[in-house]
């Protein structure tokens, strides 16, 4: 009844090439946007923040980021974790050595370090492909992780080999740091995230994407057709680690405030994100918002229904999430390898037609 | 002698017998691998389970004893029996095989003429739920496996090295037996495959599916066997890293390890796995020997995958594995 384009004439190419062309679709995506901005900000509080916003706001981003390269480029990644600890040590970096600069260049330029390491840990998909490339990237998981627990430069040689967040603000409100406002943490994540889905949305869909989707389906033929993949795969190799290491820098700074690089980035954390990919949908950028939203969602749920409501131990509760989310993954993978994103794709058209559906 | 070069020798025989523990586990995805073409993550788990499994039988445990307590609130924990050995083994073998008819008939089934990899990341998800599975029925704590297999520092050696060197090597009894275990394993491994009907069957169906449906084979009880033996392998490496450093979360990791031995050896071959873990294993400890102390140590979680991936650049295809022929 509500989702449909009858009747939703365009006049001009501007309109019919617009993001959402479909006019349910468009004020769908304002009243989500209109929410997201006008209203949680003033009703959130530091639980809410904490467990379920922060997290789902910061896994989107690198999990839109990591969509970009599996699901678009079809160059499978375990290197997400050891990318993510790039960001959070670059903005860590960034934020001891120049206190005055703005939180915003920080995570922007810590983006900017960790898409050059991708680059660099990319170049070999220009020779391996396939499984040989998702064990090639876990040599980026495991040196990096490494790199960072070993060199004390990079944890300004503090005693406990930790990096904590110092206190930085953004035109004056405090963001990092113990005494950041739940409000401020959650606009700050959501800034980026919001600027992350316009730009990966907007790539994908333009030259850049389709060169990326050609590879993935099949990179000969698409050398053959004049797609240059050296270009192709190293641009997608800099965007996706552009997201990731933003993601990585707001996990360090914005959400955690204090990082033990083996613990947080460990191998898996690459494994959590790229479940958040399959799940939602791989090539989907809505996708990868409901990825994360499902595995953010999951443990929270579990929990309360574990331990708060049947009062089982909590180790079990944590066995019990294994269980399920490995059986998730399969099963998702047998009933609908396209995710949840095939899942809303498919209710969309049920709705096109609906409640006439012939 | 020189000192530094009588250390590094120890340290290559050391590496050499790590290398034999990790080609224990490599062996079990390539078998995996070149029947089905599944490239099997779960392997690790796999060796994990089995060892916790063959821990569990042989204490008596209560199975999700933990999970029966929580919810009827009882308090068992063990039957109050100890199984011998050899028994708990077996029985163990029995829950492999049970474990690769499930795998079989409730996923990879429902998976078959799929891209390679969604069943990778299928392996991913099945690794998760048999350590969820693992932990909840037998417990998540670190446990002793004792089998009677010998441990500890192999005099003999000692004094030998001692006689000729002067500097007695500390080469551990476990690693040796490990070593002509998995020689032994090796060896029935290829007598299967060349000698016996279903071992034939098995190349046959690594060959080509098609052809070896249409000669009257049954892909479901083969690719059933493959997983059985592919458990059988994970429990002997379960069995041999359990004795060594505890049944733990950490053995799953251990197929972590095995994939830069799978990169350099080739993902298709028998010698290549032990050969690609030996390199690996003899690598990863002389770079730690020397190169190590220089960077600050614990060269060994990554030097492997390093060395693999600056390995595949020159040959993608590994040492041994099949020319890779790529066509539009």
């Amino acid at each position: 009844m509500f989702y449909r384009e009858a009747g939703d004439f365009k006049t001009s190419y501007t309109d019919d090439s617009q993001t959402f062309p479909i006019k349910f679709d468009r004020y769908r995506y304002y009243v989500v946007l209109a929410v997201a901005f006008g209203i949680i900000p003033f009703i959130i509080n530091d639980y809410w923040a904490n467990a379920l916003l922060l997290p789902f706001l910061i896994y989107a981003i690198a999990a839109i980021g990591l969509n970009i390269l599996v699901g678009y480029c079809g160059q499978v990644s375990l290197g997400t974790g050891g990318f993510m600890a790039v960001g959070a040590y670059a903005c860590y970096k960034l934020m001891t050595a120049f206190p005055d600069v703005s939180m915003f260049i920080h995570v922007l330029l810590a983006g900017g370090i960790t898409a050059v390491v991708g680059v660099l840990f990319g170049l070999p998909s220009l020779r391996i492909k396939g499984f040989y490339l998702a064990v090639a990237t876990l040599a980026a998981q495991f040196f990096l992780v490494w790199l960072f627990n070993r060199v004390p430069w990079f944890y300004n040689y503090s005693a406990s080999g930790q990096i904590n967040a110092p206190e930085r603000d953004v035109f004056g409100i405090i963001i990092t740091g113990p005494n950041a406002p739940a409000w401020a943490t959650y606009l700050f994540c959501l800034i980026f995230l919001a600027l992350c889905a316009v730009l990966a949305r907007n790539l994908t869909r333009g030259t850049t994407g389709r060169t990326w989707m050609a590879i993935r389906d099949m990179d000969i033929a698409a050398e053959i057709i004049g797609v240059n993949p050296l270009k192709a795969k190293l641009t997608a190799f800099a965007v996706s680690s552009f997201f990731v290491g933003i993601a990585g820098a707001l996990f360090f700074a914005v959400y955690l405030g204090a990082v033990e690089v083996g613990e947080v980035f460990g191998i898996q954390k690459s494994f959590l994100v790229l479940f958040m990919v399959i799940i939602g949908g791989l090539g989907s950028i809505f996708g990868s918002f409901a990825g994360a939203a499902f595995l953010v969602l999951l443990p929270v749920v579990l929990k309360v229904v574990g331990v708060d409501v049947l009062g089982w131990p909590t180790d079990i509760v944590a066995h019990l999430q294994l269980v399920i989310v490995g059986a998730l993954i399969v099963m998702f993978l047998i009933l609908e390898p396209h995710g949840l994103a095939q899942l809303w794709r498919v209710a969309k058209e049920k709705l096109r037609l609906w409640p006439f559906p012939h | 002698m020189p000192e530094q070069l009588v250390f590094a020798m120890e340290v290559i025989l050391n590496g050499l017998m790590a290398g034999v523990l990790y080609a224990l586990v490599a062996l079990g995805f390539v078998l995996i691998y070149k029947a089905s073409g599944i490239f099997n993550y779960a392997q690790g788990v796999m060796a994990l389970f089995a060892a916790m499994t063959l821990v569990g039988i042989m204490n008596g445990q209560v199975p999700f004893a933990h999970l029966i307590n929580a919810t009827f609130g009882t308090h068992i924990h063990y039957f109050g029996w100890n199984v011998p050995a050899l028994v708990a083994i077996l029985l163990t073998m029995a829950v492999m095989v049970v474990l690769a008819w499930a795998v079989q008939r409730f996923v990879m089934r429902h998976l078959v003429g799929q891209e390679p990899i969604i069943l990778f990341m299928a392996t991913i998800g099945l690794a998760y739920f048999l350590e969820g599975v693992a932990d909840l029925m037998w417990g998540s704590e670190i446990k002793t496996l004792d089998v009677g297999l010998p441990q500890g520092i192999n005099l003999w050696l000692d004094e030998a090295t001692f006689n000729i060197f002067g500097y007695g090597f500390f080469i551990d009894n476990l690693d040796i037996v490990a070593t002509v275990i998995a020689a032994l394993l090796v060896a029935a491994l290829v007598m299967f495959s060349q000698y016996t009907k279903q071992g034939r069957a098995m190349r046959a169906v690594a060959d080509d599916h098609q052809a070896a449906l249409s000669v009257g084979i049954s892909l479901n009880f083969i690719w059933i066997m493959v997983w059985s033996v592919a458990g059988f392998v994970a429990l002997v490496a379960g069995i041999m890293w359990g004795t060594k450093s505890g049944v733990q979360f950490s053995l799953s990791l251990i197929a972590l390890k095995a994939l830069p031995v799978l990169m350099l050896g080739g993902f298709t071959s028998i010698p290549g796995a032990i050969v690609g873990g030996l390199i690996i294993g003899v690598g990863e400890k002389l770079f730690e020997f020397s190169i190590g102390p220089l960077v600050g140590g614990a060269t060994e979680n990554w030097f492997a995958y390093v060395l693999a991936l600056i390995f595949l650049v020159f040959r993608p295809q590994g040492l041994f594995g099949e020319k890779i022929i790529e066509r539009v």
